[in-house]
């Protein structure tokens, strides 16, 4: 399965190599050392107090909670999770930053040296990809420059000021966009699956920097060139991080055509994605950026992690979706494809999953159900598979109908369809439909009558084209919208040729 | 009964037995107040209407039966670096000039909830950094015992104002010995306590890692009396120590027999005034003659206590000054004026082109926010941190740090306590050492350990000079030795009246 390979798919005369730096909010109720709401979209610098706004004389108290959740994400990505780490105050100044110094982790981060894989279904590739470290860090607030007023005044909301934030550091192990798409992808539905962060970039919950660069192998000097590392940023989704990547391989390789500058020979570049424009421009380089003067946070005390403690984070973790995939594979028979489909929804779309292959008693139909119907209909509607009205047990009462024989699947799916814009009980809706079983004699009486009507059929079907039968079965459901056109099909032609 | 003579604890009991009525007790302290901080310039902000009011209140609810606090009634005068949400809170800065904190100290709800009486805010050196009170942007306070010296710093209004019976008792903050030296110069008594045993939220922060809230009073029993309201846990400062804090006041009376006290010969080399090593002398005999014995101890690294200490008290420094940026509170330097650095020196061309608006406004708010010991330090300590630096300088004073802390628990497997002196000399004239700050940072070398390892010491006076001033003795214990501190010091002061001499006035 694995095809850890250098290379790219498409034979590009260079090897793409990125590396991710992840800023996720942690799902916590309070900020990290204070205990202000983290909740999205107050209105600006209502959820503040001394600690966040950094007054004279404020002092930051860890939330035990964020750590925790911390925790159990490094663990999810197989880090060594430190017995001994440390606060660490990084400075510089800007205004969102209103302690002059950010509390972050530098040289004792709490876990490091971790994985995660990422393998595409349709196995395009399959990554493992090195993690570098996890620490933890306030977030700054949020500067708002007042472009409209003309006045160039920059507005400041302190409200996400010292909301946790948990940075996973890659190693530069992905070989391209898709699969830095993918590997996002995977890192996302984790942190969601461990109840560790909603992940919603729309709301700055998850934040990604990206450094990329190209390895040329130069035959003729038998090694291989490295351009300079670029650090993207501004990216606002993954398809962004996709895109960026893309465009800046592409420009790196022109660039290297023609001023062959390797690695080493101009300091790292940060490049912002401009996405109207669909480019990466260059930014300002902070004068003074690579100098923050780390020193160990007096104000806290350093925290210890026991045993128990990585113990009780295994507990709290569940089922991760690697584990979940195979699982769901096993349990239900279904294809890894399909195992995929439903996992990467989230943990609240395998629990209805699962529930309806219980009470179908197979996953192969439910699945397909799943994916056809549900699933669908949920993209189509938005909203949650919580708040989605069709219930399990809805399904699995129309699934048992068509297996019963009531009615065909067609039927079933009009069934589930008016189930849901009507909200009624399924029997309900069967019965407001009309739909009653069609007794044997009912249908031999139909297809009877089709025969008579329909001579040249019947001469085509006794001529070896039985693909015709299928005329008949259109007449059928015309005639009684409740015949089942599988029987209808094998009736017909049983009459046929008895004639 | 005249209050001004009374100590805490006689005025707690007066008010609670109702031969003084709080009213009686503040007013006579703001009039006091009011004749001698002109000379003195001890107080930065003097809250009598809210002082009375509160007296008012007090005497009330007494009358009606009510239970009081453990302070019921005592004035307390504040060092201008602990918030007071009533009370303008500025460091003796002028970039916090006139900052109103929108809540009080952990300490200062103490004191509310035990009844005490705030006074007023008193003065300092700007940001607590400084060993002559000399440093404040409002002015250097006077030594009540004459007028034309400095009464220590960095506390120093906090000593002269309980020195000058201007309040009873005063909070104090200890980075390097802010609380004690000035009690000596002063001829009071202040208690460093151990790091963390007093919650410094609040506390406008120098250097974390060092700072310590702390009384400053007349006698060790007043002190004692203060710590029982101050000091304990609170979950609001993470290196504040948890579990319960002894009833001090109730562990004093015990002699001082077997009690071994150490001598460090260090403390008596080169730079040590002679009437000031004659009176530390006597004070040890009087400590032998109640029955404690005198030991040489050494400690070998105290001699790089001041490098050490004025690299990590700076480092810090310069990361805890960075919120004070002209953005959010506090000095705001107005654009495109064309200010000039206050120093005089300075102007705007000093700092380059500048590259933003915004940077210009950090650059100026600082440059006139700040006085220039404070830009000292912050640049030694931005300096030192950074990179290249930063294992020379900053990492290397770490590891010294723990081999000063290192030579006090060995010391205290031999004695109990360390004595000596506060400061190598008595109140020296304002203006004789503000052009020489390595002069004015050797004020601090006998206190400086006591920080670093993170212990408490405690400074009373041993007796005069002749001319007149004070002379301090310091004892240091190992970590919440203050019992025995306060106790060692009470019982000196039972056998000795330096403590209870006032300086003359002329008000």
């Amino acid at each position: 399965m694995s095809k850890q390979s250098d290379t790219a798919a498409s034979a590009e005369p260079f090897t793409t190599v990125i590396g991710l730096e992840v800023h996720v909010q942690l799902l916590t109720q309070t900020k990290l050392f204070c205990g202000c709401s983290t909740k999205f979209g107050a209105p600006p610098n209502t959820q503040v107090c001394p600690t966040c706004l950094g007054l004279p004389g404020s002092l930051p108290v860890m939330n035990r909670r964020a750590f925790e959740l911390a925790v159990r994400a490094a663990l999810a990505l197989n880090c060594q999770i430190a017995g001994f780490t440390k606060w660490d105050r990084k400075n510089y100044f800007y205004p969102d930053l209103p302690k002059g110094y950010q509390i972050s982790q530098y040289d004792l981060p709490f876990s490091s040296d971790g994985w995660l894989e990422v393998v595409d279904p349709k196995g395009a590739f399959s990554r493992k990809v090195g993690i570098i470290r996890v620490h933890l860090e306030e977030d700054a607030g949020k500067s708002m420059h007042d472009e409209a007023a003309g006045t160039g005044d920059t507005r400041i909301d302190l409200n996400r000021a010292g909301t946790p934030l948990c940075e996973i550091v890659s190693q530069p192990d992905l070989r391209s966009p898709q699969e830095a798409r993918a590997w996002l992808n995977e890192l996302k539905l984790l942190l969601v699956y461990l109840g560790v962060s909603d992940c919603n970039m729309q709301e700055g919950s998850l934040r990604v920097d990206a450094n990329v660069n190209l390895h040329i192998p130069l035959a003729s000097e038998g090694r291989v060139a490295k351009t300079p590392i670029v650090e993207i940023k501004n990216m606002n989704s993954f398809r962004s991080v996709e895109r960026a990547l893309t465009y800046e391989a592409a420009r790196q390789w022109e660039e290297w055509q023609a001023t062959k500058v390797e690695m080493g020979k101009m300091p790292k570049q940060t490049r912002g994605w401009d996405d109207p424009a669909g480019i990466t421009r260059p930014q300002r380089q902070k004068e003074e950026s690579s100098d923050y003067r780390y020193f160990p946070e007096p104000d806290l005390v350093p925290v210890t992690v026991s045993e128990a403690d990585v113990a009780a984070a295994k507990a709290a973790m569940g089922t991760p979706p690697t584990v979940l995939r195979t699982e769901l594979e096993s349990r239900w028979a279904i294809s890894a494809y399909d195992a995929d489909v439903l996992v990467n929804q989230g943990r609240d779309l395998v629990d209805y999953f699962e529930d309806l292959a219980r009470r179908v008693g197979e996953g192969k139909v439910a699945s397909n159900w799943m994916q056809q119907d549900v699933l669908r209909t949920l993209n189509e509607r938005g909203g949650t598979i919580a708040e989605f009205p069709v219930r399990p047990e809805h399904v699995a009462d129309i699934i048992g109908r068509v297996q019963k024989g009531d009615f065909d699947t067609s039927r079933g799916r009009e069934i589930f369809a008016e189930v849901l814009s009507s909200s009624k009980a399924v029997a309900d809706v069967v019965a407001a439909m009309g739909i009653a079983a069609v007794s044997d004699d009912d249908l031999v009486a139909l297809c009877r009558e089709l025969i008579e009507a329909n001579p040249k059929i019947v001469a085509d079907v006794k001529g070896g084209k039985e693909q015709a039968a299928a005329g008949l079965i259109g007449q059928a459901k015309k005639k009684n919208p409740n015949a089942n056109p599988g029987k209808v099909r094998q009736m017909c032609l049983d009459l046929i040729k008895g004639m | 009964m005249q209050p001004l003579e009374l100590s805490a604890t006689d005025i707690v009991t007066a008010i609670r037995r109702g031969e003084l009525s709080a009213v009686q007790v503040a007013e006579a302290f703001l009039d006091r107040i009011a004749k001698a901080n002109g000379s003195i310039n001890a107080f930065l902000h003097v809250d009598r209407d809210g002082a009375l009011a509160r007296a008012a209140d007090i005497d009330a609810r007494r009358k009606a039966g009510k239970p009081l606090g453990a302070l019921a009634g005592l004035p307390v005068a504040v060092k201008d670096a602990l918030c007071t949400i009533d009370q303008p809170t500025t460091c003796a800065s002028k970039m916090l000039a006139g900052y109103r904190p929108p809540y009080d100290a952990h300490v200062v709800t103490r004191l509310r909830e035990a009844d005490a009486v705030l006074v007023g805010k008193t003065n300092m050196d700007e940001f607590a950094m400084g060993g002559s009170n000399e440093n404040s942007a409002f002015g250097a306070v006077h030594n009540p015992w004459d007028l034309s010296r400095a009464p220590g710093g960095s506390s120093g209004g906090s000593a002269a104002c309980v020195a000058a019976d201007m309040a009873p008792v005063a909070i104090g903050s200890d980075t390097g010995g802010s609380i004690r030296q000035p009690a000596g110069l002063c001829g009071i008594t202040g208690l460093k306590p151990t790091y963390g045993r007093i919650s410094r939220r609040g506390l406008v922060a120098f250097a974390s890692s060092l700072d310590q809230i702390g009384p400053m009073t007349r006698s060790a029993a007043d002190c004692a009396l203060l710590m029982e309201t101050i000091a304990g846990h609170d979950p609001g400062d993470s290196t504040s120590i948890p579990g319960d804090v002894p009833a001090y006041t109730s562990l004093l009376d015990k002699p001082l027999t077997g009690l071994r006290i150490g001598r460090v010969a260090e403390h008596f080399g080169p730079g040590l005034d002679p009437e000031v090593a004659h009176g530390v002398e006597e004070a040890f005999a009087a400590f032998k003659a109640a029955g404690a014995t005198i030991h040489d101890v050494e400690l070998p690294h105290a001699k790089y206590g001041i490098a050490t200490y004025y690299l990590v008290a700076p480092c810090e420094a310069s990361s805890n000054l960075a919120r004070y940026d002209g953005a959010h509170y506090g000095h705001r330097a107005e654009p495109g004026k064309g200010h000039r650095a206050e120093s005089g020196k300075g102007s705007a061309s000093d700092f380059g082109a500048f590259e933003s608006p915004l940077v210009e406004m950090y650059c100026r708010s600082r440059a006139e926010g700040f006085g220039p010991e404070v830009k000292r330090r912050i640049m030694l300590g931005t300096y030192a941190l950074s990179a290249g630096y930063y294992d020379a300088f900053y990492a290397k004073a770490l590891r010294v740090r723990r081999l000063i802390r290192q030579d006090y628990l060995d010391a205290f497997q031999q004695v109990d306590l360390i004595g000596g002196p506060v400061s190598p000399t008595p109140a020296f004239k304002l203006g004789e050492k503000t052009s020489d700050p390595l002069a004015m940072y050797l004020v601090d070398m006998y206190t400086v350990g006591t920080n670093l390892a993170g212990i408490g010491g405690i400074s009373f006076p041993c007796g005069f000079t002749k001319g007149g001033l004070p002379i301090g003795f310091q004892l240091q214990g190992p970590a919440l030795s203050e019992p025995l501190l306060l106790r060692a010091a009470d019982r000196y002061q039972q056998l000795t009246d330096w403590h209870r001499r006032r300086p003359t006035l002329a008000t």
